[in-house]
């Protein structure tokens, strides 16, 4: 049994954010596959839940009139996997989602949960981070929207305000139109592991140069961030073996990774670069483009 | 904090009074009798609790019963019918998949999913692992358990 | 004939359909739930106790202190009783202890109504403590001076050296290799997926009913009584299907505390139930050894001699105290017994968890250093290792080198054949020898192990079997034996089947020991039980044989001389396609006849083995290196044994092909990180401790060699823990091929091989 000292179910948005709204100090809990953890380990602080489990609004993807993509946050990881709108406009959100956990964990959490328990190792965030994504942020009283980049504020610690429930993640059509990505997680065992790093990147090619490239990773600092300078390297440069090695230095600038038991500093460094160039080099080849680079 | 809920459970209608604190591997050990659900580690780690809601498999240590309220559950207790194992138990039998036993039932559901989930496309041995990444065992080294789930999706095949 | 097939196992069909019942499945009315109060540093003295807030939750029906329990010291170790006190274990443990001696120690314990009340007590109970100076390695645990761990021991547990030949010093200084070097294992846990578990209750007032997840039950009896000062007999411990042990369990955790709770209680049911965190670090782990290694070798690649100083640290406690380091090294003996041996071991307290006995028990760490240290050697001496390997490792007449005893069998230079032949070693070899740049590069290694069938000299070895003949012609085999997923019950099935003459099918086996009717036994450990049971079954079942067919003269006149049992039936010794009668009919006579003799045929034999055959196997390996992730892949592995005939072929391949998947583990995943300065523990949970999942086991080949050991009742010998020991060495020896880095402290993590890829300017 879980210590949990009150709750209250929500079967709509509206329901749950008046139930927020009387009560701040209510958690919401959708997937449970952080929050149950937590009270199963005695963590204090979620022990008052407004249940959004079966909130269905909350859960689907859809193409608005935009043509961008709005994920509902309670949407199951398998489902976002499975979905075909993902499949063909954004299929590196489903691979980076595909190493969450396993079977069973992808059967239960939601992304939209991955994201507000805003741990540095959340593998949707990085792929979200180069497509620029949105959430949308309701309360009682109102509506915004930010970019991911500015939800995540500390380890732990989102943009979200008492009261307040993620109620969409939208991915602009001008975002996954034009790029083309790859998501490589680096962990311990190849499932049922958090990221040591993850690595996004989406690359713009023109003919025989790098268009555009967004870069993201997950553990490389505090939060998952993106990396301007990485970004700034490559722009409109030659696919040629220089490149990888310019991103893969520029990026350093970028991270600023720490030392804990789980991995050292100097160690993540190396993962770092390197992953900048492999996933630089697969979402090249995504883009129909080719780099010469020595790396699987 | 008690609810009733109502569940098919292995096929048959079942309602039970719960705590909304209880995971769903408590309510099925201690009020169903559904003792083949075992836990290993209750946070989601080892899949040894693992049954299917609507077909899909879960962990049931980090699943609030009251979610399950309206579902389907499977637990390996009903897979067996009339004394007549299923095709993936027997697989089990046949293959040596079976050491200590303590995570055969979570692996028989993951693996049962597997097999019924995408029927005729092709799964070989890697993408078996992954379906069944969620489930630990420490006995089998997970080589006789891969070829079990093998043999049923080539006797399906058949 | 059952012997050497793949006949059902007896337990699958329970095990699939979730109808086999552990020790949780075993719930009571009343039933209280238990759970210790654990300290939260490493090391020190409780200086206060506050349990009132605790105490005073609703739903607690008690809270016991370190200050509560009785103070006697015992032992844990699920060793046979020593009737010499020189051999008796280490009686350093109490219920509770007020100087906690590692992350996790137990300093109270509540009982309550239900889980989550137990819980929220638990959190409740205040503790204040004095730190002591923490110690996590060995060596500074054994400096001149440092705090005891326990009062009086100078944080010794245990010593003991022994040597082979004339005079190892002189031989290395006069070998023209010579080979020095440091080899370390860290922590691992045995992590068997159903915790450590234990109910006891009181059905009069002074009979104790524990029913426990135990390998060892007979054991945990003896051990409860000293432990709680309770006649033996008094203590009933029953052992239902088990979910793993891996020798976690070969030892005595929650017995005597539920034992004790229940007898405070009026005998009401009390259950401890661990949860993983605890499990990882509340109960045994595999000792980690510090080994100093020096060995010498000549130019056409003899290994001359080989010299091992070990620590082996048992953390907090003794429980299976000097035991671990001494067999390893003992059994690292027949390896190459034309080598001269020295082997000096220490066995150390720590502030770690307490270290027991792990599948292969003290073998894994030595022989990866041995075969380490062989690796090295071979290549000095410029030869490929596997050649090195098969010049110098044990053959069929070769000679123990402290006991003299010839190997009767043996067959290492087959296994090294077969295994060559398996991995294409020589082609793989060949293909390789232009060298490689890359960052991504490849490698092979190989490794070799020895080890024994149980423990016998050091230990008694004993086994009881006892066979019934039902009315309708099936037998019920008990045996003190333990199954505990190793498929003990179904070979002592095939044993009995394949010795009586009947089918497979008419022999139940009972699976459950109950101490109050199984045969003694002493359990699961040291690969023994098919090798020990052997006997034992295979005598039974004579004398079984003998009193129907004296029961069958007797209702035909035949001589029973003349007359034989097969397939269920008595037939005729000369013409065994002429049945005499059915074995349902005979039984049914002997049951019911009023005239004479029969009765229900039982035969119950207790059988000590005086002896131990030792088994031999090796582990080849190619591996894939992506130096920049600093990652090794298995592209392809295979474990070859000698364990004398094979019983089950299909389980036998199990358990290679589990152990060498734990052998996996502990080569590139498995780490307890323990805070060097605070005796923390970072990851007691599966989702930081890295077991692997299917997807981090590559295909494991497996073959054997059969050979047939003549003190084996079935010409078998041990299989179930050696196939862990080999593959780390190997893997490492891998390693070394494909980057010319070697790496002498195991597990090969990417953060170690980080470290040396660095260094050797690979990175
Ligand atoms: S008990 Fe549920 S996943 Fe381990
Ligand atoms: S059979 Fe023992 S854990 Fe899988």
């Amino acid at each position: 049994m879980f210590p949990i000292s009150d709750y209250k179910k929500a079967t709509t948005i509206e329901e749950a954010l008046a139930l927020m709204a009387e009560d701040p100090g209510l958690r919401p809990i959708a997937g449970g596959t952080d929050i149950l953890i937590k009270l199963h380990k005695g963590k204090p602080g979620y022990d008052r839940l407004v249940d959004i489990h079966d909130v269905a609004a909350l859960s689907g993807i859809r193409l608005n009139d935009s043509g961008d993509i709005v994920i509902g946050p309670g949407t199951v990881f398998n489902q976002v996997i499975a979905n075909e709108l993902i499949q063909t406009h954004l299929p590196v959100l489903a691979t980076a989602l595909a190493t969450i956990g396993g079977p069973q964990v992808r059967n239960m959490g939601t992304i939209g949960g991955n994201l507000c328990n805003g741990v540095p190792s959340a593998d949707s965030a990085p792929a979200l981070l180069v497509f620029n994504a949105t959430v949308t942020l309701r309360s009682h009283t109102g509506v915004r929207q930010l970019l991911v980049a500015d939800f995540f504020k500390g380890p732990g610690e989102v943009d979200l305000a008492p009261g307040e429930l993620l109620t969409a993640i939208t991915i602009p059509a001008a975002d996954h139109r034009d790029h083309f990505g790859h998501y490589i997680k680096y962990a311990m065992r190849d499932a049922m592991d958090i990221a040591t790093i993850g690595c996004a990147a989406a690359v713009a090619i023109e003919g025989d140069r790098l268009g555009d490239l967004r870069l993201a990773f997950g553990v490389a600092a505090p939060v998952p961030i993106r990396c301007p300078a990485a970004e700034a390297a490559a722009k409109g440069r030659p696919l040629d073996g220089e490149l990888a090695e310019r991103v893969a230095a520029a990026v350093l600038s970028d991270v600023r990774p720490r030392d804990s038991w789980r991995a050292a500093k100097d160690f993540r460094l190396q993962i770092i670069g390197e992953l900048a160039r492999r996933a630089l080099r697969h979402a090249v080849m995504n883009a129909g483009g080719r780099l010469p680079c020595d790396r699987p | 904090m008690r609810q009733t809920i109502a569940i098919t459970l292995n096929g048959s209608p079942r309602r039970f009074d719960v705590d909304v604190r209880q995971s769903l591997m408590e309510v099925l050990r201690e009020q169903a009798g559904t003792l083949s659900v075992k836990q290993g580690c209750g946070v989601g780690e080892c899949g040894a609790c693992t049954v299917l809601i609507d077909d899909a498999p879960v962990d049931s240590c980090i699943y609030l019963a009251v979610w399950a309220d309206g579902r389907a559950v499977r637990t390996t207790e009903g897979e067996c019918r009339d004394g007549q194992l299923s095709p993936v138990q027997q697989a089990f039998v046949e293959e040596g998949a079976v050491q200590c036993g303590i995570c055969t039932p979570g692996f028989v559901m993951a693996a049962t999913a597997l097999t019924e989930r995408r029927p005729g496309e092709p799964l070989d041995r890697d993408a078996i692992r992954r379906g069944l990444a969620g489930n630990l065992c420490r006995c089998t080294g997970y080589a006789t358990i891969v070829t079990a789930v093998e043999k049923c999706i080539c006797r399906e095949e058949e | 004939m059952a012997i050497g097939k793949n006949v059902p196992r007896v337990d699958a069909v329970a095990k699939v359909t979730g109808r086999a019942r552990y020790t949780d499945d075993y719930h009571m009315p009343g039933m209280l739930h238990a759970g210790y109060v654990r300290s939260t540093i490493a090391h020190g003295r409780v200086t206060r106790i506050d349990t009132a807030q605790a105490a005073a939750l609703p739903g607690v029906e008690a809270v016991y202190t370190f200050e509560d329990v009785p103070q006697t010291l015992f032992a844990t170790a699920g060793h046979p009783y020593s009737l010499d006190p020189a051999h008796m274990d280490v009686a350093d443990r109490l219920l509770l202890t007020g100087h906690v001696r590692y992350h996790g120690d137990e300093v109270a314990v509540v009982v309550a109504r239900d889980r989550l009340t137990l819980q929220a007590a638990i959190a409740k109970v205040a503790v204040e403590y004095e730190p002591y100076p923490v110690m996590v390695e060995g060596a500074a645990a054994l400096a001149e001076g440092a705090f005891e761990i326990h009062a009086g021991s100078r944080n010794r547990i245990g010593e003991s050296r022994y040597q082979t030949g004339q005079d190892v010093d002189a031989a290395l200084a006069a070998a023209p290799i010579r080979i020095e070097s440091h080899y370390r294992s860290r922590i691992v846990q045995h992590c068997h997926i159903e915790n450590h578990i234990a109910l006891a209750y009181m059905d009069d007032l002074d009979q104790i009913t524990i029913i426990s997840s135990t390998q060892i039950p007979h054991i945990a009896r003896r051990i409860v009584g000293e432990a709680l000062g309770l006649p033996w007999g008094q203590i009933r411990v029953i052992k239902p299907y088990i979910g793993g042990g891996f020798g976690a369990k070969q030892d005595v955790v929650l017995e005597p505390m539920v034992a004790w709770l229940t007898r405070r209680l009026d005998g009401r049911p009390v259950q401890i139930d661990l949860s993983r965190e605890e499990c990882m670090i509340g109960t045994r782990i595999r000792h980690p050894f510090d080994i100093a290694l020096r060995a010498g070798a000549d130019e056409e690649g003899r290994l001359l001699a080989m010299d091992l100083d070990v620590i082996s640290n048992s953390g907090a406690y003794a429980s299976h105290g000097h035991s671990v380091a001494a067999a390893g090294g003992a059994k690292m003996r027949s390896l190459y017994p034309n080598a001269q041996v020295r082997y000096h071991a220490q066995t150390v307290y720590a502030n770690i968890p307490a270290a027991g006995a792990m599948r292969a028990y003290g073998s894994p760490q030595v022989l990866f250093a041995v075969e380490c240290a062989v690796e090295e050697a071979a290549r000095r001496c410029g030869m490929d290792p596997l050649a090195f390997r098969l010049k110098n490792v044990v053959r069929p007449g070769d000679k123990d080198g402290l006991t003299g005893k010839p190997f009767l069998s043996c067959g290492l230079v087959e296994c090294l054949e077969k295994g060559r032949a398996l991995i294409g070693w020589d082609e793989k070899r060949a293909a390789l020898a232009g060298g490689q740049d890359g960052p991504i590069r490849r490698g092979l290694g190989v490794a070799c192990f020895s080890y024994a069938s149980g423990t016998f000299p050091v230990c008694l070895e004993i086994a009881g079997a006892r066979i019934i003949l039902n009315q309708d012609g099936s037998v019920h085999v008990q045996v003190g034996a333990t199954e505990i997923g190793q498929g003990s019950d179904t070979v002592v099935a095939q044993m009995a089947a394949e010795t009586l003459g009947i089918p497979y099918e008419k022999v139940h086996v009972v699976s459950t020991q109950d101490t109050d009717v199984a045969p003694f036994d002493t359990g699961a450990y040291a690969s023994r039980q098919a090798y020990v049971v052997s006997n034992a079954v295979k005598r039974a079942a004579e004398e079984l044989k003998e009193k129907i067919l004296a029961q069958a003269q007797y209702m035909t006149g035949i001589d029973s001389a003349a007359l034989d049992l097969q397939g269920g039936a008595v037939v005729y010794v000369e013409a065994p396609e002429r049945r005499v009668m059915l074995l349902g009919d005979l039984a049914l006579a002997s049951y019911y006849d009023k005239e004479h003799g029969g009765g229900q045929l039982t035969a119950d034999v207790s059988l000590k083995t005086r002896t131990n055959a030792p088994t031999f196997g090796c582990t080849f390996v190619e591996v894939e290196v992506d130096i920049p992730l600093c990652r090794i892949t298995i592209r392809e592995i295979c474990n070859v044994h000698d364990s004398g005939r094979i019983l089950h072929p299909i389980m036998a391949a199990g358990q290679v092909q589990g152990g060498a998947a734990m052998g996996i583990g502990a080569a590139l995943y498995e780490e307890l990180l323990v805070d060097a300065e605070s005796g923390w523990i970072y990851n007691n949970n599966l989702l930081d401790y890295k077991f692997p999942t299917p997807v981090d086991i590559p295909e494991i080949g497996w073959a054997f060699v059969e050979t047939t050991e003549p003190t084996s009742g079935y010409g078998n010998k041990s299989l179930g823990e050696p196939p862990i020991i080999s593959p780390p060495a190997a893997i490492r020896n891998a390693l070394w091929d494909a980057t010319g880095v070697k790496i002498d402290t195991l597990p090969l993590t990417p953060h170690r091989l980080f470290r040396h890829f660095k260094k050797a300017g690979l990175i």
